[in-house]
């Protein structure tokens, strides 16, 4: 029992909000010294793992161009992309989002996220869909676009970066696997999540056009 | 080095350690570029992280495992402390972005795309590591990059990506400092013990109910731990191999899906600020809970359907 103290220490300091990596450090050389091991033990366990895991720092390398594709205006053009669709409601608006962030995501590259692209783009587009139709925007609708956008933002890029062969997620299982003596590789382990990508971007696409549809309806009386 | 001239070594080995070798460098370039500038609130620190992490980045194959362990602590120690901080280089100024979008329009889709093509390239046509492949695909995006334009020079590819480092900071550590933690989890003996525990309450050998417990357990949590990460390697040390993967369910399926049965607890839980709650500050909400409310339904069905897709593929 006394094995599990590490397992509860990560439970607890997650769940209280302390330092991350401060609980993960504690945890880890308090399970090693009840396990039976001492410091140089853990120091090894500790160091030959990181080195096997090199892998996961990969994100580094893709920041050497990230930061510059932001430069050169790819938000900009993911945008206008955006606003190719005609006649587009705020549902619809968000929809397209997802697809481009879910497909990007898939390629590891981020638009900026909520502060970075969902305030600055996505949100003035739905605004201006709905103005389109019904001029002012109703208050209550306005917040409800905002908590899809967000909700929109978080599902394609959970489910879409898993596709990414190589991403950080991906690798984290290969190597808890490989604790557990299992094999894995990382395009079986990016092939798996197609379904499940494909399903998570349907179904959030399907369930936000639908409630801004009926938001559409029932807040705004009879005008067209 | 004699490592990479030796010729019994395989080149996709000297591939991949080369591609370490340059994340070192971008990692030190972060690190030394810190300790210049003068204005920066934290600047040795901060110095110390990235420099740390890029010696064992670069020398970890050739340090002793015991050193390399050692330069862990110390790279962790002022991430502890909140001593890692991002420098005074603001972001890309609109103007200059939106003249570079009119001029090189939707061919910046080329260099974005370039990463994941190559990873699939690599992965499908050849025996070395996918991950040399995002390397090869980035060095291609940096090309195209300079093509476009003469600005882009291999100073704003670094400072960019050092901007960009500073902005993730220590906590895009986490999920090798999670993976150390499996391994120590793994030499102490925890997943025994949980096994033992968990024993008691499934029974042993029935994989339906095994996998049915482990797809709910990560979502669970990870709603009380927020972060998936740190969920997977407990839960699969201490459900997925025992009471699953034991009785020769598929390891890629159940494996990979249980991450993704985390990710929707993750959209159910205010424990999750970065995704869940921040966002209602930076969009100006009122309702502290309107994001995760959006969200519960898409993350009920979607783990509905893993856990069916797990007992289907197992």
């Amino acid at each position: 029992m006394i094995k599990l103290i590490g397992v509860a220490i990560v439970i607890l300091g997650f769940a209280l909000k302390l330092d991350n990596i401060a609980i993960i450090l504690v945890a880890g050389f308090a399970t090693g010294l009840v396990g039976g091991m001492d410091l140089v033990a853990i120091l090894q366990t500790i160091g030959s793992s990181f080195v096997a895991n090199r892998g996961m720092c990969i994100f580094i390398i893709i920041m050497l161009v990230t930061g510059t594709l932001e430069r050169n205006g790819l938000r900009e053009m993911a945008a206008k992309l955006i606003g190719k669709i005609k006649n587009a409601t705020a549902g619809m608006v968000i929809g397209a989002y997802g697809v481009l962030r879910l497909i990007l995501g898939a390629f590891n590259v981020s638009l900026g996220g909520t502060a970075g692209f969902v305030r600055p783009v996505v949100m003035p587009m739905a605004t201006g869909a709905i103005e389109t139709k019904h001029g002012e925007p109703n208050e209550d609708h306005l917040e409800e676009i905002k908590g899809m956008s967000a909700g929109m933002e978080n599902t394609t890029w959970f489910f879409g970066q898993v596709l990414f062969i190589g991403g950080s997620g991906a690798l984290l299982v290969q190597s808890t696997l490989k604790g557990l003596g299992y094999e894995t590789n990382l395009v079986d382990l990016a092939k798996v999540e197609i379904p499940v990508a494909i399903f998570a971007l349907v179904v959030a696409s399907v369930l936000y056009y639908l409630k801004d549809k009926r938001l559409s309806k029932t807040l705004y009386g009879q005008k067209k | 080095m004699s490592f990479f001239t030796n010729p019994e070594i395989l080149l996709k080995v000297k591939l991949l350690e080369g591609l370490y070798i340059l994340m070192g460098i971008v990692a030190g370039y972060t690190g030394i570029k810190t300790l210049f500038e003068k204005e920066h609130k934290s600047r040795y620190p901060t110095a110390v992280f990235w420099i740390a992490l890029a010696v064992i980045l670069t020398f970890g194959r050739w340090l002793p495992t015991v050193v390399t362990g050692v330069l862990v602590v110390i790279m962790a120690l002022p991430a502890v402390f909140k001593k890692v901080l991002a420098g005074p280089a603001g972001g890309v100024p609109k103007a200059f972005s939106k003249a570079m979008a009119d001029k090189i329009g939707y061919k910046i889709f080329l260099p974005t795309l370039s990463m994941g093509t190559f990873a699939i390239l690599f992965a499908v046509f050849t025996k070395i590591s996918p991950l040399v492949g995002v390397g090869v695909g980035v060095i291609v995006a940096m090309i195209m990059l300079m093509f476009f334009s003469k600005e882009n020079t291999p100073k704003v590819f670094f400072d960019d990506s050092k901007r960009l480092l500073d902005m993730v900071g220590p906590l895009s550590m986490l999920p090798m400092l999670l993976a150390a933690l499996g391994a120590l989890f793994t030499k102490a003996g925890v997943g025994q013990v949980i096994a033992g525990l968990v024993s008691k309450i499934i029974p042993e050998g029935n994989v339906t109910v095994g996998i049915i417990v482990f797809a709910i357990a990560m979502p669970l949590f990870t709603m009380i731990m927020g972060n998936a990460f740190a969920a997977i390697t407990v839960i699969t040390v201490g459900i997925g191999g025992p009471f699953v993967l034991a009785y020769g369910a598929n390891p890629t399926v159940i494996g990979m899906l249980a991450l993704t049965c985390g990710y929707c607890g993750t959209l159910c839980t205010p424990m999750a600020a970065n995704f869940n709650i921040v966002p209602v500050a930076i969009l100006d909400m009122k309702g502290k809970y309107n994001v995760i409310k959006n969200q519960l339904l898409i993350a009920g069905l979607v783990l509905t359907f893993q856990i069916c897709y797990m007992l289907i593929a197992k």
